[in-house]
């Protein structure tokens, strides 16, 4: 099996007397050694502001700057670079979209039951009425519900490519066949699937995709709307400010064309720079070989875990990412993951920032282990000692 | 490890497991609820309190282990004491799960003395507490610990 730990500096250390064992990655991945040198050597050697200077600073940051956003179009084949849009991250393109989209009171947004909270509270804030598609409890869309929910007021489909709390990779080419079918477009909040998967706009044909730098291997900060010109064209500005204007007179201002258009603002430059080399990272070690090392470690972790009868495991959807949630007993998740903790390892637990779901699944919070490339079988070894220590903890009383 | 066992004594997993004055309290005349809204613990604290003496206080909710003892506990300790008693003893609770500082008057209650090497505990320790205080404060809000 592959072995990639080694490329990230975080991971040599020990917490609690304890090698680390990283298991929260859909809530955050951590950076290889080239994105953090790539950030370090941008501010120590390039950094000016972009898309400005006639001095050969300003050009190398502006080079760099566009120079990820050309590598992105060819890393998801959008047709255009000026489909891609940078942002602070999956939240803001989703908040991006639900506010210029011309959402109207009344107008109908369907969204899923296994949404997360930023592909909901967007849509409400601008005024939608939800339309949720409903999952079965093995955690998988309902497709045939999806149908019947279009109707005259629906403006657009909102859905995640993957979940972040169930793993389920939904089937993004069919909902946005069906949507198509009613002349609806599809916006996919790709934050989980993103850096897990081959994602190819064109082939999905989704009309807009977003995703977060920081949940594949990039920097903080950073995040990425990808939408079709056409649609993107339709849409007014988001925010005001520097760089998304052709001309500012007092009495009337027009905008700068695509994707400057939605970037008010110094962008986040270092970050963005940080990013693609996060993007050559991933295409270094191979998205195919990356797609098996984390299916084999989910397969790994769901027969372990599967082997203590205690443990309830909450989504089973034929296709998955590598995140498992999981209940052991009636032991809170806050007190297995305190107690995991002090032997180095790090999960995730509580809502999820996704209390609708939690509902559906009747439990207040759950345990969630996530994994990246760099994880290993030895380090589902761990958790699975860990695990036995917080039964035996609980176990006298 | 020792400072887990510290925390996870027996009598916080006992407590936590098997909560005492746990359920609802249909007469009471103060109720109160309390959110975490960052790992979905929720408690609502019911009082019957004659004369500045609490009367019957029990509590209903789900939690964390920490959470659920120190709602427990906190219900075993101050019945019967006045509201001026429930003062100090907050306080003094206060200073025992931030900075594990000792105190007489806390009786039981010192065995939850361990949360204060757990800062990302601690809420869960003072969640009952600050419900409590709430309540007599008669704070129309819902106390949340965020």
């Amino acid at each position: 099996m592959m072995n990639y730990k080694n490329d990230f500096p975080i991971l040599s250390q020990k917490i609690h007397g304890k090698p680390l064992v990283y298991l929260d990655s859909s809530a955050s991945s951590q950076k290889p050694a080239c994105v953090i040198d790539a950030i370090t050597n941008y501010y120590k050697n390039d950094h000016a502001n972009v898309h400005r200077g006639v001095y050969e600073l300003s050009q190398r940051a502006t080079r760099a700057y566009e120079n990820t956003r050309q590598h992105i179009k060819e890393f998801i084949n959008a047709a255009h670079t000026h489909e891609i849009i940078f942002t602070r991250g999956a939240t803001e393109g989703i908040n991006l979209v639900a506010n210029c989209f011309g959402i109207k009171p009344a107008d109908e947004v369907i969204v899923s039951a296994m949404e997360h909270h930023s592909n909901i509270v967007p849509w409400q804030l601008a005024g939608a009425v939800l339309k949720v598609i409903p999952i079965s409890d093995a955690g998988e869309l309902d497709l045939d519900q999806y149908k019947k929910l279009f109707s005259t007021k629906t403006k657009i489909v909102s859905v995640s490519h993957a979940s972040n709390v169930l793993g389920t990779i939904n089937p993004l080419k069919e909902i946005v066949e069906i949507a198509h079918q009613h002349q609806v477009p599809v916006l996919a909040d790709g934050a989980q699937a993103f850096p897990h998967l081959s994602v190819d706009v064109r082939v999905l044909d989704v009309d807009f995709y977003v995703f977060s730098s920081h949940k594949a291997y990039g920097p903080t900060g950073v995040g990425v709307l990808y939408g079709k010109e056409k649609l993107l064209n339709q849409m007014p500005p988001y925010q005001g400010g520097g760089d998304m204007i052709e001309s500012v007179t007092f009495e009337k201002t027009t905008w700068n064309k695509l994707p400057f258009k939605f970037e008010a603002g110094t962008p986040n430059i270092g970050g963005v720079i940080g990013f693609d080399a996060a993007l050559y990272y991933l295409q270094n070690a191979g998205m195919e070989k990356i797609v098996q090392h984390e299916k084999k470690l989910l397969d790994y972790a769901t027969q372990q875990l599967s082997s203590i009868p205690e443990i309830k495991i909450i989504g089973a959807a034929r296709n998955k990412l590598g995140v498992i949630s999981f209940v052991l007993n009636d032991i809170h998740p806050h007190d297995i993951g305190t107690i995991l903790d002090h032997h180095g390892i790090a999960v995730r637990a509580g809502h999820h920032c996704a209390m609708p779901l939690m509902q559906r699944f009747n439990v207040p919070a759950c345990v969630r282990v996530s994994f990246g490339v760099y994880n290993t079988i030895e380090d589902v070894d761990v958790l699975m000692k860990g695990l036995r220590v917080v039964q035996e903890m609980f176990s006298h009383v | 490890m020792s400072e887990l066992r510290e925390l996870y004594q027996e009598m916080i997993i006992d407590h936590g497991r098997h909560p005492r004055n746990f359920g609802v309290l249909s007469d009471a005349n103060y109720k109160k609820e309390g959110f975490n809204p960052l790992c979905g613990d929720k408690i609502i604290v019911y009082m019957n309190e004659k004369n500045g003496i609490i009367q019957e206080l029990c509590f209903e909710g789900c939690g964390c282990a920490i959470s659920m003892a120190s709602a427990s506990l906190m219900t075993e300790v101050l019945k019967g004491k006045s509201l001026k008693d429930v003062e100090q003893l907050f306080s003094a609770f206060h200073q025992l799960v931030t900075e594990n500082k000792l105190s007489d008057i806390l009786g039981k209650l010192t065995v939850l003395g361990g949360v204060s090497e757990f800062p990302a505990r601690v809420k869960c320790a003072i969640l009952a507490w600050h419900t409590l205080k709430a309540a007599l404060a008669n704070d129309s809000n819902a106390v949340s610990t965020e």
